[in-house]
């Protein structure tokens, strides 16, 4: 899951976005800008919207995929290894497991014990991290290009040769335990929100946190986590992207030598549970005395890029959707917060959004938080009108040409960063698209149609299959 | 769910934290291409660094002058945030809804933050309507409306926004550190503003805020992309050379941390996790050890992986999922920060393995092996931070504003790479000290003597 996509930069105001909980969320982008809204929202818009990464593409003997961004602006690289796995991919009663994989694969191998790897990349002037989430699991460093073939090196050899002992393995533990506090259990916000996705997924592993459930954490033993890493963490199942001064032809020779020469494994098959169809609407409230300020959202599931959903709608209607949210609530120029926002001054912030980066169901948002003294209901009757208004007359040519035009602005911005077309290719390919749908989403865009957006906002916008979230103050009694 | 927080969240938020502390040079490898920053100089007098890049159709500009939100009078704290949410609604003829459905429609990015010592502002557009961006910066610096509508709506989304903040243990533990640090100076106000101070905020206050400050003399320009310079002057001419050439003078005194309070203050909310703040005093940008001082903030408590807090409060305990520490320097004082949270009955332990790791740095020193790795890293990693253009054109403000010349890019590996293990250790004796140390601590800390509040 991306950060709310949104929440642009351009446009973006002195609140930010709302408390979607979003695990990959461009953590490396959260200190710099210092604006309020926080760089995560410059990445934030652009997965996906991006156009033309120009990037080339070949596949190993063992059947990873390899992909090459071209981005000669320093002699730079970002290198990443992605693994079609993540945490909606855990056994029942074993939530937390990609996760906490993910934070034990910086515990060293037989070659390179300990924080060996590590060590190697700060000296060489490297920033690595790795994140989780529904669907991938990706391990990242930037190094200056001649560090390249030590990276690949030592990133191919932890893809089968880890060592897990059980010191490490508690250490860690504790490690995420602190991290799951720091993210989830001491912000009200972030409790709520687990319990959002609980109440929307009747059926999907989508309804369990990426973060994994605090008692099913403790009970992870060193067998379950090598069973999970053995099965997923192939060849195979594993896609190299390799982002800036590169070629194919360069790199190719050091990814047969390394990544290459790792044996095809069992070629392991995802098989998820999916959603029966939804009735009723549902309400989740939590009034905390923690909570300074109030919020209201709903969050619809509506079909993803690659997932369509039985009932409701296809995949093919995602752009339709994108546009959508686009129009709707995608800055101070949209729909709800001209309406909530300025016009009757109820709404501090108001907006939508869509992140159809997913395997499986996406979700589709609105939000809004009250201005002091606005009670949630009048927001929600406020979100409500203008939503049906929407269904009632759909949207204008004005709004599309307006919001297609953005969006392909987006994809010329998305170059820019050596990491944007990495993280846009690499999730793409993760979730299961293809390159070509990426390079071609500013012209699929621009073909979308006044009809098609209608017909998505019929087909999503149900109550009934929607979770309605409210966040409220506890005051002391 | 990432493997570790990559950076250290802006613990204190100043316009460009990052900059300050790592911002590097050239490349250390073979071939290094240097970047060549071109000092631009309107006719109209007006600077700007700019490194051009015609990749792409981008152009990212960057500024910043000086004097930020430390000056706001005592009853207007917050008049600088206020300022600079709404500076870009409504400027000249366009009201808020024009101004921001251009900005919309356009797709040119156009923010203004207020720093604790500088008002900040950025600007990205495609190269094709690069005119129409800079007449809306130009004009929301020169000509802001401050209409009533988009003030009062501002306001109330900066108070929630305080409320937010107010929420959240690690921003309540940065306004206690800062107050104990620095009673009675305003760097010991709440960096956000106050309820009260935004309150009281007038329109008056707003006009005089744009009038005194926004003038050529304090202001520092960095632009990247695909602009020649001498477009780039005229547009700087044509759009800025409307504001006056000076700001209304001030003068903000210089401030010794105050550290007899030095202890554990704790202030009781109810969270599992308790988060910590330190700081003790550090050293100001233009300290001729501050090289140093880099090299030794990187080997305590650093962004790497490998820092000694890293490794023993996370790595070897499991005390915590983010700990690290930064050089803090501002304009009239200076700290070591840091930062961690840890489970409620764990915290005395943390503050314990930090103080520790204080005092073995203060009277051991560094390995040759530290030494050599850290000055690898900090040189080596320059070129990762000219890898898009804004992160450029950041930089380009922050060299500027700390006065570190235009030949900063050449010289700043040399300055790290004539760092000795002397150096090192001569300053860890004369700066780390447990005993100047001052925590915070928000949550329900167990087994802590001192409870303050």
């Amino acid at each position: 899951m991306h950060a709310p996509r949104n929440a642009r930069r351009r446009g973006a105001r002195v609140i930010s976005i709302p408390r979607d909980r979003t695990p990959a969320a461009a953590p490396w982008l959260t200190l710099g800008l210092g604006l309020l809204v926080g760089l995560a929202l410059l990445l934030a818009a652009l997965p996906a919207r991006a156009g033309v990464f120009n990037p080339e593409t070949f596949t190993l003997k063992n059947g990873m995929a390899v992909v090459v961004v071209p981005n000669h602006r320093m002699p730079v690289v970002n290198h990443m290894v992605w693994y079609r796995v993540g945490s909606a991919d855990e056994p029942q009663g074993k939530s937390g497991i990609a996760h906490f994989l993910e934070h034990l694969m910086f515990k060293g191998t037989t070659k390179y014990p300990g924080g060996t790897f590590s060590a190697a990349v700060s000296r060489n002037g490297g920033r690595e991290n790795a994140f989780t989430s529904y669907d991938y699991t990706a391990f990242h460093q930037t190094v200056a290009k001649d560090r390249l073939p030590d990276m690949m090196r030592m990133e191919s050899d932890r893809m089968r040769h880890l060592t897990l002992t059980p010191q490490d393995v508690e250490m860690e533990r504790q490690v995420i335990l602190e991290e799951r506090r720091q993210r989830t259990d001491n912000r009200p916000s972030g409790i709520l929100a687990e319990h959002v996705d609980a109440a929307l997924f009747l059926n999907h592993p989508y309804r369990r946190p990426v973060i994994g459930w605090e008692h099913e954490i403790r009970g992870l033993t060193i067998p379950d986590i090598k069973a999970f890493y053995d099965h997923w963490y192939q060849p195979e199942n594993a896609i190299l992207v390799v982002a800036g001064d590169i070629t194919a032809a360069e790199l190719k020779p050091l990814a047969e030598a390394t990544y290459g020469a790792i044996p095809r494994g069992p070629g392991p098959v995802r098989a998820r549970p999916t959603e029966p169809p939804q009735q009723a609407a549902r309400t989740v409230t939590l009034a905390d005395a923690r909570v300074g300020q109030p919020s209201w959202n709903r969050t619809y599931l509506a079909p993803s890029y690659v997932a369509d959903l039985a009932g409701v709608g296809t995949h093919d209607q995602a752009l339709a959707l994108e546009i959508l949210a686009e129009v709707l609530g995608g800055g101070t120029s949209s729909r709800l917060y001209q309406a909530l926002v300025m016009g009757q001054g109820i709404a501090v912030s108001a907006g939508a959004y869509y992140s159809p980066d997913s395997q499986g169901p996406a979700k589709f948002l609105v939000y809004a938080s009250p201005r002091p003294g606005v009670a949630p209901e009048a927001l929600e009757a406020a979100v409500t009108a203008v939503v049906q208004d929407l269904l009632a007359g759909g949207i204008t040519q004005d709004e599309l040409d307006k919001a297609t035009a953005r969006m392909r602005d987006d994809a010329v911005f998305a170059r820019d960063s050596l990491r944007t077309g990495a993280r846009v290719l690499g999730t793409a390919l993760a979730i299961g698209r293809s390159i070509q749908d990426v390079e071609t989403w500013p012209e699929r865009i621009s073909a979308v149609t006044l009809d098609q957006v209608a017909a998505a906002a019929r087909a999503v916008l149900h109550d009934e299959r929607a979770v309605t979230s409210i966040l409220l103050r506890k005051e002391a009694s | 769910m990432d493997a570790r927080p990559m950076f250290p969240r802006p613990m204190f938020p100043r316009l460009f934290p990052v900059l300050l502390l790592a911002c590097v040079l050239l490349l250390p490898a073979a071939g290094a291409r240097a970047v060549t920053v071109d000092r631009v100089v309107s006719p109209g007098g007006i600077e700007a660094w700019l490194v051009q890049d015609h990749t792409n159709p981008i152009i990212a500009l960057r500024l910043a002058f000086r004097g930020g939100a430390a000056l706001d009078p005592d009853d207007r704290q917050g008049l600088a945030r206020m300022v600079a949410g709404l500076v870009d609604e409504g400027a000249g003829d366009l009201d808020s809804r024009t101004f921001q459905g251009i900005l919309n429609d356009r797709s040119i990015t156009l923010n203004f933050e207020a720093g604790r010592e500088t008002f900040g502002g950025e600007m990205q557009t495609l190269t094709d309507r690069a005119d129409l961006a800079f007449k809306l910066l130009g004009l929301a610096l020169t000509q802001p409306r401050f209409d009533a509508e988009p003030v009062e709506r501002i306001r109330q989304q900066i108070l929630v926004n305080l409320k937010r903040a107010d929420e959240q243990p690690s921003s309540i533990a940065d306004n206690a550190l800062m107050g104990a640090l620095f009673p009675g100076h305003p760097y010991g106000r709440p960096s956000r503003g106050t309820a009260q101070g935004l309150a009281a905020v007038t329109v008056d206050d707003l006009r005089a805020f744009a009038a005194n400050r926004f003038a050529r003399d304090n202001l520092v320009i960095g632009v990247t992309g695909d602009i020649t310079p001498e477009r780039l002057a005229a547009l700087l001419d044509e759009h800025l050379g409307a504001l006056p050439a000076k700001a209304t003078p001030w003068t903000l005194p210089d401030v010794a941390p105050d550290t007899g309070q030095a202890g554990t203050i704790v202030i009781r909310k109810p969270v599992p996790q308790s988060a910590i703040t330190f700081a003790q005093p550090g050293l100001k940008r233009d300290d001729p050890d501050y090289y140093a001082a880099a090299v030794l903030n990187q080997i305590l408590g650093g962004s790497s992986f490998t820092s000694r807090l890293y490794t023993e409060v996370r790595e070897k305990r499991g005390l915590a999922y983010s700990v690290y520490t930064q050089l803090y320097p501002m304009d009239h004082a200076a700290l070591l920060v840091g930062d961690a949270g840890t489970a409620n009955a764990r915290v005395k332990e943390t503050l314990h393995q930090v103080r520790t790791e204080w005092e073995r740095l203060a009277t051991q020193g560094v390995t040759d092996e530290e030494l050599a790795d850290t000055k690898t890293y900090l040189t080596g990693s320059f070129p990762l931070r000219f890898t898009a253009n804004d992160r450029i054109a950041r930089m380009l403000v922050a060299v500027q504003l700390d006065d570190l010349g235009i030949d900063y890019f050449d010289r700043r590996n040399d300055l790290i790479a004539a760092v000795s293990k002397e150096d090192v250790n001569r300053l860890a004796r004369r700066l780390l000290d447990p005993k100047r140390l001052v925590f915070v601590v928000v949550g329900e800390p167990e087994g802590l003597a001192r409870l303050n509040q």
